[in-house]
């Protein structure tokens, strides 16, 4: 989230699009309800009319995967109303500059930007970019009105997208349709705020990214991004998985968001070269530049100190990828199927359901030597060599199931989806002999440590060289008892010697007060730039429990810590003018006032943009503006609709170009039969959706295991509308199969009028849903839906597409 | 930081005295039943569901939890909790917890318990094992790589942010670069 | 300090269930195993370990189409039919903030309570005793809020001094639910729609064979009139000649 929960409460018009919010984030709704109290309109719009809808001011139905439509004829209706805030976009985005010519988009190549190579199945970007002055300085038209300007090609694409073709693409009824935009549009002033929030709903398709992109562009168009009550809200999923994104499990980012080094990149040096975003512009603070010291502080808080520059600080001891390696999710699967991965860890996590296409999944493990499981409960995962369909005496992959404490059985800190991070007390010991799962991994270090160091082996210094300072060590070298606040301040960071920082003296082994004082000469340490700041000199932020809110607008400035350097909105140098007025006085979140700012912590603590010397608001971005128009996706400048993988039509309404152009095919690219897909196939006729329900949570493992909650959602289910069911012969409590090109799974039938067919190109396209919470380790309930969905990811973080694709559905003979 | 009772009362409701009824309602019996977290031990905690983050206060006596509810000091719930956050309890008090590690042989078809020195000195040589093995100190290009594709790791979003930081600093010294999480699902 | 009740604004409600499972929390009520039998609605009614629940009703009037959320549960009524009809001093009772208490230890398991009640409320447990929702009174004379409302994220369940509770309802300007009916019930609803669409009675009353029994014969028991002419008589005035346990039974009186 760019703000944050009780920042809801906020919002003069609240979209509820690509989540669920009152089911999965039902605390939320305090807030939404708080909001709508003072006035606020909630829109929902979801396929299916949710508890979410139930409270809505205005609910409209669209087919799943079409909310780049959606929200393109939203864009369209801003523009041709002049409901765009022109000052906000002028001071903060990058409507006004100038693009190259020789771009061109969709409308005019048949559902493609200009450089696309289909062999390649990928664009040459070296027409998606700025006009720029002799110095590299992008060229603008203030009054945006130059036809090359980013205003007016967006006017341009988008104009594509009236009311009629969107309606006929997503089945929205066209007074919907204008309903919603309107009600959104009338934020674009000053003093009105709208917030998104979104969730899986939009992220899991082949055009993830674009969905939310698409929203963003609407949100600057706006003026709401900065502002109380504004933003790009992400409702994440899982209680820390902003945390753990934070912390970068994952291939491509190392913690705080640092890029992976590439097999090219064979020096510190290098590292930074290829991987900092440069500018020529005096006004942009390009806050990215600083990547040399953040590096630099990981490299010292993961690797021995006693390394030096000579020596890049342990540089050459992280792992590499080869230029252009992908090793996200369905890549590793992929793989693993493959029998290319040989040993596997699925630390508090069950692929086996939570995976899009689980039999491949399931499939996959099968070919492992070995698989450690961590976890509380037994789980499809852990199990999967006994699941359905599987021979335990053909498989021969040894699984190790170790048992952890729940989250009260342990302390430290995680991070919500406002980015809040919150300290957790330790209530009781770890059930029977389960453990922390900080314990498991210091037995793991040490132990792999030992056999290294005893017998030798591949590249041991990698291992041997690790710093892992978390407690006292015994005389065997090994940590006895991992103190969690050791890690907690290493992630923060220390003076590494004395250093002088602005007149003021730092004594080697203090905690470094926030990110703007990690050097890049080794005197630092900091396991992730984006927490310096949390464990400081005075103490555990993250642990605070003050209920003060200086501003009145629910910022909470002391309770816990928020990143970056406790900032609670993010963009919020947005939120103010030229001379540093709040758009909106009665809910500011920052104001100039004095010589200086009040309010929030200001993203940058640079001067109003109407006085010199000052940076630009949108310091993450070398061009120091919002990217109305951004290079940096990899299907286009700006959002096109393109049809889910499998989908119910035959052509795309909007072009000749039926899918994303750019995605990873795995069937088609020589992959193997399980990965099959059908669109717009007679055997599998029916759009279908998964989701969560309030009872239960993720995959299900723990929440199908505490009774009272199995008790109110006991088994799997299908929704779907009564027109359909009368079709198909299907009355309500029907044990039904639904079956897609890779599985089948056995629901109950819901009928239920919250289900709607919806007419498209014409014809009448049916939509059913389904949870992906059951699983077949607990008894009677069924299993998951993810059995029913497709290898294919999205086009830039390849997501898989689980909320769009193709089945049928027979009452259970 | 332990709340104190006094404040867990005053946020939690209205104080209650002497109750004087409307017309008809006679209270029949005096109903002192105390309250069954009378002396317990608070300690604050977080949700572990959704990212909305609500705190929780846990009730424990004699190392044991006898009972969660929403923290009211949280400014985000103020005490209130949906139906997953109100189920905490059974996590504690749960007969399927696994509570000890198991193990799974080769082509066998059932689990057995197993001590955690033996799973732990067995994985730390498997991992080896597999690193050694298939270990590239440079690719084909001839480029430095110095990792291992043949290992991979999946989770966890559930793991505490320092977990989190160590359990990625452990697997990155290992040489793996097949490192995911619920996040890109 | 006046009568405590329940005002509870359907309107608020987005069916979280916090509700039911903050009161099986704090009340250490187990679960039960339930099936999907098409609907988002388990366990499909009130059992002895199940107090509140919520209902899920969809209606569909002129093409508006309405997803509506009740919590229900015992309605601590004033004029409680339960009280009424109960043959055991002290099995149910008053409680000091003016809800409808009971005490398992002296409740004999007669049954005659759910047949008082107009509103199909109490629910019978393994052992026979009465189960229903007790308002948490023991939380509630501890000042603390019932453990339902409590939880409740969006403000559905409120629970206090009930002439308060009318006055801040009445300022919403809808229609108050059990103001009055049976002298005033201890839970209120303020209804988006029709009682009839939450399946809830638009004029609860207790049969008039409750007060014969109550006013007449219940007294003569009392004076010594305790013996099998006695407990046929009332047999017969509360439940009439059907079988008991049948009635019980059709009424998903006793889940165990």
């Amino acid at each position: 989230m760019t703000n944050h929960w009780i920042d809801i409460r906020n919002a003069d018009v609240i979209l509820i699009m690509g989540s669920n919010a009152a089911e999965n984030h039902p605390i939320s709704f305090k807030y939404v309800l708080e909001a709508q109290e003072k006035g606020a309109k909630l829109l929902s719009v979801d396929p299916r009319f949710t508890r979410t809808s139930s409270k809505a001011d205005l609910y409209a139905p669209l087919r799943s995967g079409t909310d780049i439509a959606f929200l393109g004829g939203m864009i369209n209706y801003i523009i041709e109303n002049n409901l765009y805030h022109s000052e906000y976009m002028q001071l903060h985005t990058n409507a006004t500059f100038l693009i190259n010519p020789d771009f061109k988009m969709p409308g005019e190549l048949d559902g493609l930007f200009s450089g696309y190579d289909a062999d390649k199945r990928k664009y040459d970007k070296s027409t998606w970019s700025f006009q720029r002055d002799a110095n590299g300085i992008p060229l603008t038209d203030q009054s945006m009105q130059d036809p090359n300007c980013v205003l007016q090609l967006l006017k341009k694409h988008f104009s594509r997208y009236s009311v009629e073709v969107v309606s006929d693409i997503t089945g929205t009824p066209q007074e919907k349709l204008t309903e919603v935009y309107k009600i959104y549009g009338s934020t674009g002033v000053a003093g009105r705020a709208a917030t998104i929030m979104y969730a899986m709903g939009w992220t899991q398709h082949t055009v993830g990214t674009q969905n939310i992109r698409t929203m963003a562009i609407i949100q600057l168009l706006l003026g709401n991004i900065g502002i109380a009550g504004g933003g790009v809200n992400a409702l994440r999923g899982e209680s820390n998985v902003q945390g753990s994104t934070d912390h970068c499990l994952l291939f491509h980012i190392l913690p705080g968001y640092l890029p992976t080094p590439k097999a090219d990149w064979d020096s510190l040096a290098k590292y930074i070269e290829k991987s900092t975003p440069k500018t020529t512009d005096p006004d942009s603070a390009n806050w990215w530049s600083n990547r040399s010291k953040y590096i630099t502080s990981l490299l010292r808080a993961h690797f021995d100190t006693a390394l030096t520059a000579e020596d890049d600080f342990g540089y050459s001891l992280l792992p590499k990828l080869d230029t252009g390696q992908n090793a996200s999710w369905l890549m590793l699967f992929d793989r693993m199927i493959k029998g290319d991965i040989k040993g596997f860890f699925a630390w508090g996590q069950n692929p086996a359901c939570s995976g899009s296409n689980a039999n491949k999944v399931r499939k996959a493990l099968t070919q492992l030597d070995w698989m450690v499981t961590v976890n509380l409960f037994d789980n499809e995962t852990a199990s999967f060599w006994k699941g359905p369909d599987m021979n335990p005496a053909e498989i021969d992959t040894e699984v190790f199931f170790l048992p952890v404490a729940a989250s009260f059985e342990k302390e430290g800190s995680i991070t919500n989806s406002g980015r809040w991070a919150q300290w957790r007390y330790q209530a009781v010991a770890p059930l029977g002999n389960s453990r922390h799962d900080s314990v498991v991994m210091n037995e793991l270090y040490y132990r792999v440590a030992q056999l290294y160091k005893s017998e030798g082996g591949a590249f041991p210094e990698a291992i041997t060289k690790l710093s892992w300072n978390y407690g006292f060590k015994g005389i065997d070298g090994k940590i006895d008892h991992i103190d969690i606040h050791a890690v907690a301040k290493e992630i923060n960071g220390y003076f590494l010697e004395d250093k002088e920082i602005k007149g003021k003296l730092y004594k080697k082994g203090e905690l470094v007060p926030s990110f703007a004082f990690l050097q890049d000469d080794g005197s630092t340490s900091s396991g992730n730039w984006l927490y310096c700041n949390s464990y400081n000199e005075n103490g555990n932020m993250m642990a605070r429990r003050s209920q003060k809110d200086p501003t009145g607008v629910g910022l909470y400035p002391e309770w816990s810590w928020c990143w970056p350097v406790n900032r609670r909105i993010l963009y919020n140098r947005a939120s103010v003018d030229a001379n540093g007025v709040p758009w909106n006085k009665e809910r500011p979140v920052i104001w100039w006032a004095g010589g200086s700012w009040k309010g929030d912590v200001p993203d940058g603590g640079w001067k109003p943009l109407s006085q010199a010397g000052t940076k630009k608001s949108f310091i993450m971005l070398p061009d120091g503006v919002a990217a109305i128009f951004s290079a940096g996706m990899n299907e286009g400048p700006f959002p096109e609709h393109y049809e889910p993988l499998e989908c119910p039509i035959e052509k795309n309404p909007m072009s000749g170009t039926k899918n994303n152009p750019i995605i990873k095919l795995f069937f088609t690219d020589g992959g193997l039969e399980v990965d099959a897909f059908y669109s717009y196939d007679q055997r599998y006729p029916y759009v279908a959706t998964t989701y969560r329900v309030t009872e239960h949570w993720q995959t299900g493992v723990m929440t199908r295991n505490t009774p009272w909650l199995l008790e109110m959602q006991p088994s799997m289910f299908v929704e779907l509308s009564p027109e359909l069911a009368k079709d198909k012969g299907i009355t309500n409590g029907d044990m039904c199969v639904v079956s897609s090109g890779r599985g089948k799974v056995e629901a109950v039938a819901i009928v239920t009028k919250r289900f709607r067919p919806f007419k498209v190109q014409g014809t009448i396209i049916h939509q059913v849903g389904l949870p992906w919470c059951y699983g077949w380790t607990t008894p009677n309930v069924g299993d998951s839906a993810n059995l029913l969905t497709p290898t294919i990811g999205d086009g830039n973080t390849m997501i898989p597409e689980t909320k769009a694709f193709q089945v049928n559905i027979e009452k259970r003979g | 930081m332990k709340l104190s009772r006094r404040n867990f009362l005053k946020f939690s409701g209205s104080a209650v005295g002497v109750s004087v009824l409307g017309i008809g309602i006679t209270p029949a019996q005096a109903d002192a039943k105390p309250l069954a977290i009378q002396y317990a031990k608070e300690t604050t905690t977080i949700c572990p569901y959704c990212a909305v983050g609500c705190g929780l206060i846990v009730h424990t006596r004699a190392g044991d939890i006898i009972n969660a509810e929403g923290d009211p000091d949280h400014p985000i719930n103020r005490g209130t909790l949906c139906s997953k956050g109100n189920s905490a309890y059974q996590l504690r008090h749960n007969e399927k917890r696994v509570t000890e590690p198991m193990y799974r042989a080769k082509g066998s078809s059932e689990w057995k318990k197993v001590s955690w020195d033996w799973s732990l000195d067995q994985i730390a040589k498997k991992v080896k094992a597999t690193r050694d093995a298939t270990f590239m100190t440079n690719n084909a290009k001839g480029e430095r790589v110095n990792r291992t594709d043949a290992i991979a790791s999946v989770g966890s979003a559930a793991l505490d942010n320092e977990e989190c930081y160590l359990f990625q600093k452990l697997l990155r010294s290992w040489g793996l670069v097949y490192i995911e999480h619920q996040a890109r699902i | 300090m006046e009568r405590k009740a329940f005002m509870i604004d359907t309107s608020r409600c987005i069916a979280c269930r916090g509700c039911q499972v903050a009161c099986k929390q704090w009340n250490k009520l187990s679960a039960e195993s339930a099936v999907n039998s098409g609907s988002y609605e388990n366990p499909p009614q009130l059992t002895s370990h199940l107090y509140n629940k919520i209902e899920f009703v969809e209606t569909d009037e002129n093409g508006e189409f309405k997803w509506l959320f009740l919590n229900k549960r015992c309605l601590h009524c004033s004029e409680a039919g339960c009280m009424k009809v109960c043959p055991s001093v002290g099995a149910l009772y008053r409680t000091h903030d003016g809800l409808v208490g009971f005490n398992k230890e002296k409740c004999i398991g007669c049954n005659y309570c759910v047949n008082g009640c107009p509103f199909d409320i109490p629910r019978y447990d393994a052992q026979n005793k009465i189960s229903k929702c007790h308002g948490c009174f023991d939380r509630v004379e501890n000042g603390l809020q019932p453990a339902c409302v409590k939880a409740c994220p969006t403000g559905t369940l409120m629970f206090g001094d009930r002439n308060e509770l009318i006055t801040k309802a009445k300022g919403t300007g809808k229609e108050i639910y059990g103001e009055t009916a049976l002298n005033g019930l201890g839970v209120m609803y303020l209804l988006d729609n029709k009682p009839q669409d939450y399946n809830l009675a638009v004029n609860p009353t207790i049969p008039t064979s409750i007060f014969l029994w109550k006013d007449v014969i219940k007294p003569l028991g009392i004076l010594g009139f305790w013996g099998s002419v006695g407990v046929a008589m009332l047999h017969y005035v509360t439940v009439g000649p059907k079988q008991l346990e049948e009635d019980v039974e059709e009424k998903g009186g006793n889940h165990e």
